[in-house]
């Protein structure tokens, strides 16, 4: 397991273009804002939260047709379904792999981009905190879609339809977590919501991914 | 003889087939009477006018969104567990119609809010779970349509409706959450039996139900013979290249 995990990092960190390319989109959507809503700081002041956590959401998304596509290509996918260890730990490692390499990283940038929004100081705590809690669940549920979709060429556009609605209960509360904690208001009912989710998508999804990897490379 | 019978293509078309007439003719009968009953010979509400009349197409057709889910859900897990062919082609037949109910729900709420709520479209708990199971349809019916091999598709897309399924769930709680409805609870409570619409337009409503209710197993049933037949073609043409 670990063998597979420093594989996958080092994949991510040498293979080049993966590893930043989340954290740049972040930058570019986060940039893109004030130009589409014009430069007022009172508006951005409020809208920061949501965007902070939609620009995180993207940035995932665009990473997760490369997570499982590039082994299936190479045949490792078909060694790992072969392999001693279960599937489903194999599919565990990879999303954790992604979050490492995805999420994490667009955790601890979120901050910084908040401040071209005009967060308010309150907020910072809480975004991040919001987000550490949802992109896991992010990368885990994208594990799937890009398991459902892993046999089928130009797969990009339909694991975006695929896997946006499953993204909505983790977004509605990851976002009222930051907005709430942006206003200085209690935080912890969708946080608790949150973390929930994200708990139980870890333990049951990898089930379903490996059930339906197993399946598609049959 | 069990119900598991007519898993047997040959027995569930022949079947389909006797009893298709049926349904269409009760179908449009209900419809009709229904729809023309609500439509021309209920009076207008006191507060709502005769916007009020659009419940004949909106209640029926949400009620059948959500239950042609439901129905898919069931027939996916029958796929999974005893691979009945018929019940995955059931499944994918079923799919685009529950799309439409979706669709007109949609349409027809929004025709029905712009005069009432003064506005096309409200981010309210219940309009949103529709947007988001509308997208949850179309999101099954490109996959069906993007894998080639149809066992695989059908095993695939089951697994996307069971796993849809409960993020549906969560995403109508989640909303809930979220905003406020500005939606009116439901009129017709099953469970606690205290309607809040009279009887003047509650039997129109109900027979409205029935009949899109009936017209959802026609066209179903319509729609999954037509599968079993282009699968059964497929079938024949692969065979004729193996033999030339």
């Amino acid at each position: 397991m670990i063998a597979l995990l420093t594989r996958d990092l080092r994949l991510a960190l040498r293979a080049g273009g993966g590893f930043g390319l989340g954290l740049a989109f972040f930058l570019i959507v986060t940039t893109l804002v004030p130009f589409s809503v014009g430069p007022h700081t009172d508006l951005l002041r409020v809208i920061a939260p949501g965007i902070l956590w939609l620009g995180a959401l993207l940035a995932c998304l665009l990473s997760l047709d490369r997570l499982l596509a590039l082994d299936y290509e190479d045949g490792t996918l078909d060694l790992l379904l072969t392999a001693p260890l279960p599937l489903e730990a194999a599919v565990s490692i990879k999303a954790l792999a992604h979050w490492l390499t995805t999420g994490l990283p667009l955790v601890l940038a979120a901050p910084v981009l908040g401040v071209l929004l005009n967060l308010q100081p309150a907020g910072y705590g809480w975004l991040v905190v919001s987000l550490a809690f949802g992109t896991p669940a992010l990368s885990v549920i994208g594990t799937f879609g890009a398991a459902l979709t892993v046999g089928i060429k130009r797969g990009g556009l339909l694991l975006s339809l695929l896997v946006l609605p499953l993204y909505v209960p983790t977004l509605v509360f990851g976002a009222e977590v930051a907005r709430r904690g942006a206003s200085g208001l209690d935080v912890s009912t969708p946080l608790l919501m949150l973390a929930g989710i994200t708990l139980g998508v870890i333990a049951l999804m990898p089930f379903a991914s490996a059930a339906v990897l197993r399946m598609g490379l049959r | 003889m069990s119900i598991w019978s007519y898993a047997n293509p040959v027995k569930f078309l022949a079947l389909s087939i006797r009893v298709q007439p049926f349904l269409w003719t009760a179908a449009l009968i209900c419809l009709a009477t229904g729809l023309i009953w609500g439509f021309f010979a209920t009076p207008d509400d006191f507060r709502q006018g005769s916007t009020v009349k659009i419940i004949y197409l909106h209640v029926p057709a949400a009620l059948m969104a959500i239950n042609a889910w439901f129905m898919m859900l069931i027939t996916s897990l029958i796929w999974l567990v005893r691979r009945h062919h018929v019940s995955a082609l059931a499944a994918k037949a079923a799919a685009p119609v529950g799309l439409v109910m979706t669709l007109i729900a949609l349409i027809t709420g929004a025709i029905w809010g712009q005069p009432m709520w003064g506005t096309w479209w409200e981010w309210d708990p219940r309009l949103t779970s529709f947007l988001i199971l509308f997208l949850f349809y179309l999101g099954y019916m490109a996959l069906w349509e993007a894998i080639e091999d149809p066992d695989t598709a059908a095993d695939l897309t089951s697994v996307l409706c069971l796993v849809g399924s409960v993020f549906a769930v969560l995403s109508r709680y989640a909303v809930q959450f979220w905003n406020q409805g500005l939606h009116q609870g439901t009129s017709i409570p099953v469970t606690t039996g205290a309607r809040t619409v009279s009887d003047v337009f509650f039997v129109p409503l109900l027979i409205c139900m029935i009949g899109f209710g009936l017209l959802f197993a026609a066209l179903v049933l319509y729609r999954t013979g037509t599968e079993i037949r282009l699968r059964r073609i497929r079938a024949l043409r692969a065979r004729m290249e193996r033999t030339l």
